[in-house]
């Protein structure tokens, strides 16, 4: 191995796997480093993603799919179930293959891969960053790079040895957990969701289908609702109550900073990407599919800065970040304070009047739209997400 | 609540290493980059925690535990 690269990508993950490999592809020398002992594994959040999002990508692989989806059940609080059928758009992922599979696109394109290396700091050369400090088998080591891109995740810490603000207010940290259950007799082909104060209080609770009969069943809260009621003690309440002798399989923990992108994702030889970035679509918390695209920019712009010799170049991302996605999740997160405030009350007269659309007429057009009677004020920003 | 009085005084922070499951949250929290978090191993740094316990409120699975009397620094 060597001691000096054009890049450096903290973090293995579908971000920094995706920076890794744009970054590559361009012909420029590229390290990612994971700190875990396999890439994909522990994993994070089962987690569904529609089709369009992997298949800008990687080709669909029954490989890496736990089920395929093509239906939503929207459960009110007072037991109303609504079904909203949308075709042939999504998977539930098989996070440890998937995340394998795209680390390796990126070796393929000629990125090199570490494990087990845990960085710990960063190495400086008249204020930019230049290269990061990292463990290995009880050793410490140093490896140089004209570019760090930190993929590091919801507990991102170069950024902050970078002098960028990342820090998560606890408020934004909606603190996941997640089990994965066998004996749960569910539609293969659904994803549902349950809404309410005491189910989820600030957000939804899901239960996917991962194939035969298993499922992964959880939620996420916010900080401000886990200083009275853990997630544990919310997913507890919710399997007592609808499947109280499921074998659970495995229980993950997870946290998706669920808010709007940081004001600044690139410094002096710094880019952030994903979850570091806070890259997640707030609306829905998922990471995935923006943290790749996220880090498809980053690592685009990242090869283009060694190639032309044009260090600044890499200043750019912050703007093609948000012209992309970012200003999107700005709406996206207004439309989250509007529907996470939603009182019980309105989400049972949302799931009757959804049910008084004939179930084949149910598109989510027409969902939505339903959903608006109720709250016109969301009218606007919703316009804005699909007129533009 | 104005626990901010243990910047190298007691910490009153404790985390369960044995149930502890990596996830992060409590150091994306972490206003002062006081926790410190390997593959599976995951510890306070004393001298930099101010007991301001937002840590506990953000760990899904209610693994940290916040201690009035302090617990022993290891
Ligand atoms: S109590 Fe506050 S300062 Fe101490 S580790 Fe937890 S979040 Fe960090
Ligand atoms: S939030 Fe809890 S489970 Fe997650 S790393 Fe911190 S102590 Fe461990």
């Amino acid at each position: 191995m060597k001691t000096n690269y054009d890049i450096v990508v903290v973090g293995a993950g579908p971000a920094g796997s995706m920076a890794a490999r744009f970054a590559a592809e361009q012909g420029v020398s590229v390290l990612m480093l994971e700190k875990d002992r396999d890439v994909g594994y522990p994993v994070r959040c089962g987690e569904a993603i529609s089709k369009a999002g992997v298949e800008e990508f990687i080709p669909s692989d029954d490989k890496w799919i736990a089920a395929k989806i093509s239906k939503f059940s929207f459960n009110a609080p007072d037991g109303s179930e609504a079904i909203i059928d949308f075709g042939d758009a999504g998977y539930v992922l098989e996070r440890r293959s998937f995340d394998y599979e795209l680390a390796r696109t990126a070796a393929e394109a000629g990125a090199e891969i570490l494990t087990r290396a845990y960085v710990n700091g960063l190495l400086f050369d008249d204020g930019k960053v230049s290269g990061v400090k990292y463990e290995i088998n009880g050793e410490q080591k140093e490896v140089k790079a004209k570019i760090v891109i930190a993929a590091d995740g919801v507990e991102s810490r170069v950024g902050r040895w970078a002098g960028l603000e990342t820090h998560v207010d606890f408020r934004d940290m909606e603190s996941a957990v997640q089990i994965t259950a066998a004996n749960i007799p569910v539609d293969q082909s659904t994803l549902y969701f349950y809404f309410g104060q005491d189910v989820a209080p600030n957000g939804y609770f899901w239960v996917f289908p991962k194939g035969h009969n298993k499922a992964n069943i959880g939620l996420g809260v916010s900080g401000l609702i886990g200083k009275k009621k853990s997630a544990q003690s919310y997913l507890d309440d919710f399997m007592n109550k609808h499947y109280p002798n499921a074998p659970v399989l495995t229980k993950i923990a997870g946290g998706v900073p669920c808010s709007i992108t940081l004001d600044k994702i690139s410094g002096p030889g710094i880019m952030l990407v994903g979850d570091a970035a806070r890259q997640v679509n707030p609306l829905s918390g998922g990471g995935i599919a923006s943290g790749m695209i996220g880090g498809k920019i980053a690592g685009t712009i990242a090869g283009e800065a060694i190639k032309q010799n044009k260090l600044d170049h890499i200043l750019t991302y912050d703007k093609a970040w948000n012209d992309r996605l970012g200003k999107r999740h700005e709406t996206f997160n207004r439309i989250k304070e509007g529907i996470y405030n939603f009182s019980d009350d309105k989400f049972n007269s949302i799931a009757h009047s959804i049910l008084k659309i004939p179930i084949e007429k149910r598109t989510l057009g027409k969902v939505f739209t339903t959903a608006l009677i109720n709250n016109p004020s969301l009218l606007v920003d919703i316009a804005k997400v699909f007129v533009v | 609540m104005n626990y901010r009085q243990a910047k190298n005084g007691k910490l009153m922070i404790e985390i369960l290493p044995d149930k502890c499951d990596f996830c992060g949250c409590c150091v994306g929290v972490c206003p002062e980059d006081a926790i410190e978090l390997k593959e599976a191993e995951i510890f306070i740094i004393d001298e930099r925690c101010t007991n301001c316990a937002k840590c506990v409120w953000s760990c899904p699975i209610e693994v940290i535990h916040f201690n009035k009397e302090g617990v022993l620094a290891k």
